[in-house]
């Protein structure tokens, strides 16, 4: 019973952190209609931004994950400048296509600019202490704090974000925007800057990510992204991309797969039963376990 | 006498071409603050192009959109709304997910005036604005007879409360100039009865200057001081419904010659 418990909450929050990269992943995928491959790579430059700059703040005297205001604010303007830079035109002139390939492309270039510029380099760095050590027993189960800080921060996260896309002028915009574009526009509506907006917290969200990601695994590589991207983008699809609530719960289900995967059958086969998981669904309920299977009309 | 009124919509030699095709050409027209023009023509004669260029959802390629005797020239869109111009679709085209009132707040942009960080911080400000924006969207459902559904999602209404959602929805803009596309399409006697006090009162009210598309031609030589007619995308004529219904071009271009 003991191991039953543990592992469901390293499973939740696992699946909190999948959960807040699957946010972006949803979140542009419902506005502009485009997979963001590049979006698990804004983990990674998240992570390396709070590497350098958590010695400072520790030198200021202030905490670690104080960093994490900074990754948000490059990762927000690396996002929004991949959409200004490399989505935008592409979404001007070509087929969404021409855009899925372009983030296939924006992707592999994060990891390799990252590689190429000296500070970062091919190596992984490791990153220092982020959250205490410890934490206390509730019943028999140990509770570390970096568990409750992670699972409360994203819940916070999560709830601000929902409020704001349902009651908020610059959510409605972003919904409006999701729905029909002409309308949206014709309305008064900027599209061009809800769309840039809804990059911006996006990506601000995969630095929060990778905040958690590091206190737990306290190691930063270039290619970090990729894994825990591709699992964040099963979750979003698990429920229903496009939907804010189903990349929420997709993120808690793939991250509960993985960690019951891991305690009750082998590590090994944790990734297997993720995209297991994924395959089955697409074939039920291809639009995810929220999404609605909507029936082309004739 | 000299007129001192400025038009509130004023086009001058207005046209759109579509590769070789002129889908519109020298199109001229002027609207004054509280008044009711029709814009009618047969099917494909550019009417809802003209409204494409005057939202600026086409470029014009010649000619000029003046709103107070301002030119719109290389504005986008949503600046086109700003300035004061705003539309109802052929086609509704309402945001169906959101609720009847949602519709509403998303189009009432310029009314807020709180950022970013008010709305996360939920500042007292961000709640004020929100709560004179709900008031604001009730009292436009209420001009429009959708009060009763203003919690319901927007699919959900009859169609013909669609339609009217789709002006309210306008109306929210707080616009100068309101552009209806055939807004009586599709709609029974009854309906189309309701819309016409609803337009009257919009009319009446807010004194704003609205242009009207519309096949009906009973809705359209009831309520309009002036009509204009379009055929292949050539003004044919203009006037006072009377006149316009004796034109014996537009006779000919309605029946054939």
């Amino acid at each position: 019973m003991n191991t039953f418990f543990q592992t469901l909450i390293v499973g939740l929050r696992l699946g909190s952190i999948y959960a807040l990269v699957a946010l972006g992943y949803t979140m542009v995928y419902g506005i502009i209609r485009l997979i963001n491959f590049a979006h698990g790579d804004f983990i990674m430059v998240g992570g390396y931004t709070m590497i350098f700059v958590m010695p400072l703040m520790l030198r200021l005297g202030l905490p670690a994950w104080l960093g994490v205001l900074a990754a948000i604010v490059v990762c927000a303007l690396v996002g929004m400048g991949t959409e200004l830079i490399a989505y935008r035109p592409v979404r001007r002139k070509g087929t969404n296509m021409t855009a899925l390939i372009t983030a296939i492309a924006m992707s592999l270039f994060l990891e390799n600019l990252a590689q190429a510029i000296p500070a970062i380099g091919p190596n992984p760095k490791v990153s220092s202490q982020i959250f205490g050590n410890g934490g206390f027993k509730l019943g028999t189960v140990t509770m570390e704090y970096t568990t409750v800080i992670t699972l409360v921060i994203s819940g916070i996260v999560m709830l601000v974000l929902y409020a704001f896309t349902q009651r908020t002028r610059l959510g409605r915009a972003m919904r409006c925007v999701s729905e029909d574009k002409a309308a949206a526009t014709l309305m008064g509506i900027n599209v061009n800057s809800t769309i840039l907006l809804t990059f911006g917290i996006g990506s601000g969200l995969a630095a929060i990510a990778a905040l958690m990601y590091m206190a737990q695994y306290p190691k930063v590589y270039t290619t970090m992204g990729a894994l825990l991207g591709l699992k964040a983008f099963v979750s979003a699809v698990l429920g229903g991309i496009g939907i804010i609530p189903g990349a929420m719960l997709g993120g808690i289900v793939i991250g509960l797969v993985e960690s019951f995967t891991t305690s009750y059958i082998s590590s090994s086969m944790a990734d297997t039963f993720v995209f297991l998981i994924l395959i089955v669904v697409l074939i039920i309920k291809p639009a995810g376990i929220l999404g609605k299977n909507v029936g082309e009309k004739v | 006498m000299a007129e001192e009124r400025v038009p509130v919509l004023e086009t001058r030699k207005l046209g759109i071409s579509f590769g070789g095709l002129k889908a519109v050409t020298d199109f001229n027209i002027q609207i004054f603050p509280g008044e009711l023009v029709g814009l009618i023509g047969p099917n494909g004669a550019g009417k809802t192009t003209v409204f494409n260029l005057l939202t600026g959802v086409y470029a014009p390629t010649e000619g000029t959109v003046l709103l107070n005797g301002k030119p719109l020239n290389g504005k986008k869109t949503y600046q086109f709304v700003e300035a004061g111009i705003a539309r109802t679709f052929q086609n509704i085209r309402l945001f169906k997910e959101m609720s009847v009132i949602e519709n509403v707040k998303v189009a009432c942009t310029k009314d807020l005036h709180y950022g970013l960080f008010s709305a996360s911080l939920r500042t007292p400000k961000f709640w004020k604005t929100e709560k004179e924006l709900t008031e604001k969207a009730m009292s436009l459902l209420e001009i429009c007879n959708l009060a009763d559904v203003a919690e319901l999602p927007a699919a959900s209404l009859p169609y013909g409360r669609q339609r009217k959602l789709e002006i309210a929805r306008a109306l929210a803009t707080d616009m100068k100039v309101l552009l209806l596309d055939e807004p009586a399409a599709g709609m029974n006697p009854t309906e189309t009865a309701e819309l016409l006090t609803c337009i009257n009162t919009i009319r009446d009210r807010f004194g704003i200057a609205i242009l009207l598309i519309e096949h009906d031609m009973s809705l359209v030589m009831n309520v309009c001081e002036r009509i204009q007619v379009l055929d292949y995308g050539q003004t044919i004529a203009a006037g006072s419904p009377a006149e316009v219904a004796a034109n014996p071009s537009v006779i000919a271009a309605y029946l054939g010659e």
